[in-house]
């Protein structure tokens, strides 16, 4: 197996586990964390896909377009932030809102079986 | 490929596996931010691994190290400051029909996964790519390191615009924020005297680093988002340390700076069409010398940029007093 076909198959894994964090957690600070481990899933297969292309050096086409991609995704995780912030000043909560959080759902659950 | 190199790689693959995993899913938050910066540096060895060192220097300081800073800030405040806790409605349907959807998602995900694993295993094996045509253009480029010839020159187009969603990210901030100013009503400022006394000392030091950063993208790894980084993060440390520099300065002038990375872009393309060449088509033997007054005006605007992002983050004074929290003063 080459050596860009191991890090391919992480990447894939990768998102795949970012997707479900972003569907399955309901905390919004570890939706945007999964949504950060599913962009670096994607950035992975671009530059292992770079590194199969190579001459001389590595596909520097790729590479810029993670550089590039990494800056955006720091971007949209600090817009992500402060509308988290915002919400959990307005309201108090760190979930959206009809979800319950996992401490409330702890209590919740204590509530019924005690 | 040797056997070393295949257990360097496999290991290092299954480690940042399992990080993320356990980045995911461990219930303490604290511990999942921590485990996402360490996942954010064994990325960056796996782009070493991998022949990409500026997506590495990259990576380790944006992808760990500034999204760890303000995954730390968003948490402690909201710690700080945990308002009402309002009584949801947690019924027993809601978490059943909660459990029911996770596991749909777990299987449906899974499913996806097997597929897409069969989709990378069955990529063609043979190179294909851009290098080939990147190498050929190389003497036009005006720098010698391909992906600086690339970031700069033949997709400068894309940069243009990635400086674009900087800023876009930093207005949507201030509009979040509630207030276009970056003063704020608290800043951390633990007078400790190591704080004190290396900020200072650190301060020159990563403004040096930075011009030389910017330098080395023409020859080698660096160029104009490694530097503003690390400016950024200068600006990050100085806040931190109870110094917010970008907060003292004139409004137009910390404005300006944020947008004159995109603003030297946006110049250039203009000047070229007006001459009668495609926008940001450099003309012959200028090439060099523009990209580097790009580069430098948008290292200065990204460092801006990233410095204002994490201040504008915390809330303005006045909305600090209305709400029922009260600051801890001195905290950490």
């Amino acid at each position: 197996m080459e050596q860009h076909l191991i890090y391919a198959s992480a990447s894939m894994v990768l998102f795949c586990l970012g997707l479900y964090g972003v569907i399955a957690q309901r905390n919004l600070l570890r939706k945007i964390m999964a949504l950060n481990i599913t962009g670096s899933g994607v950035f992975l297969l671009f530059v292992s896909i770079a590194q199969r292309d190579a001459v001389d050096f590595a596909d520097p086409v790729p590479h810029a377009m993670v550089l590039t991609g990494i800056v955006i995704a720091l971007s949209s995780t600090a817009f992500a932030l402060a509308l988290a912030r915002s919400i959990h000043r307005e309201t108090g909560r760190q979930t959206l809102r009809g979800e319950p959080s996992q401490e409330e759902e702890a209590d919740s659950q204590r509530e019924q079986s005690g | 490929m040797s056997a070393m190199e295949w257990a360097l790689d496999g290991v290092l693959a299954a480690a940042i596996t399992v990080v993320a995993w356990r980045a995911l899913t461990v219930r303490e938050h604290f511990q999942a931010i921590v485990l996402f910066i360490t996942f954010g540096l064994l990325m960056a060895l796996a782009w070493v691994r991998l022949s990409a060192p500026d997506v590495a220097l990259a990576e380790a300081a944006i992808g760990a190290g500034l999204t760890g800073v303000l995954l730390l800030d968003a948490l402690h405040y909201m710690g700080l400051f945990p308002g009402r806790r309002q009584t949801g409605e947690t019924q027993v349907e809601k978490e059943l029909s909660a459990r029911w959807a996770r596991l749909l998602a777990f299987l449906v995900l899974g499913g996806l996964g097997v597929v897409l694993l069969g989709v990378v295993f069955n990529l063609p094996r043979e190179a294909g790519g851009l290098a080939g045509q990147v190498q050929g253009a190389m003497e036009k480029s005006g720098v010698e390191h391909p992906v600086t010839a690339v970031l700069l020159n033949f997709r400068a187009y894309d940069t243009w615009l990635e400086l674009g969603v900087l800023l876009l990210a930093l207005i949507g901030v201030l509009c979040a924020r509630g207030e276009t100013t970056l003063a704020s009503g608290h800043s951390l400022s633990p007078k400790g005297q190591v704080l004190d006394w290396l900020v200072r000392w650190l301060t020159p030091v990563l403004v040096i680093v930075a011009g030389y950063l910017l330098w080395l993208g023409k020859t080698t790894s660096g160029g104009a988002f490694q530097a503003g980084v690390v400016l950024g993060a200068a600006g990050v440390l100085l806040w931190l340390s109870g110094e917010p520099v970008l907060e003292r300065l004139p409004g137009i002038l910390w404005r300006g700076l944020a947008a004159l990375g995109f603003a030297a872009f946006l110049a250039v393309g203009l000047a070229s069409v007006f001459t009668g060449r495609y926008f940001l088509e450099y003309p012959e033997g200028w090439a060099g010398a523009l990209i580097l007054w790009i580069e430098c005006a948008a290292a200065v605007s990204i460092g801006c940029i990233l410095a204002a992002l994490f201040s504008a983050m915390h809330p303005p004074r006045q909305s600090q007093r209305s709400s029922g929290g009260q600051p801890k003063e001195g905290e950490e």
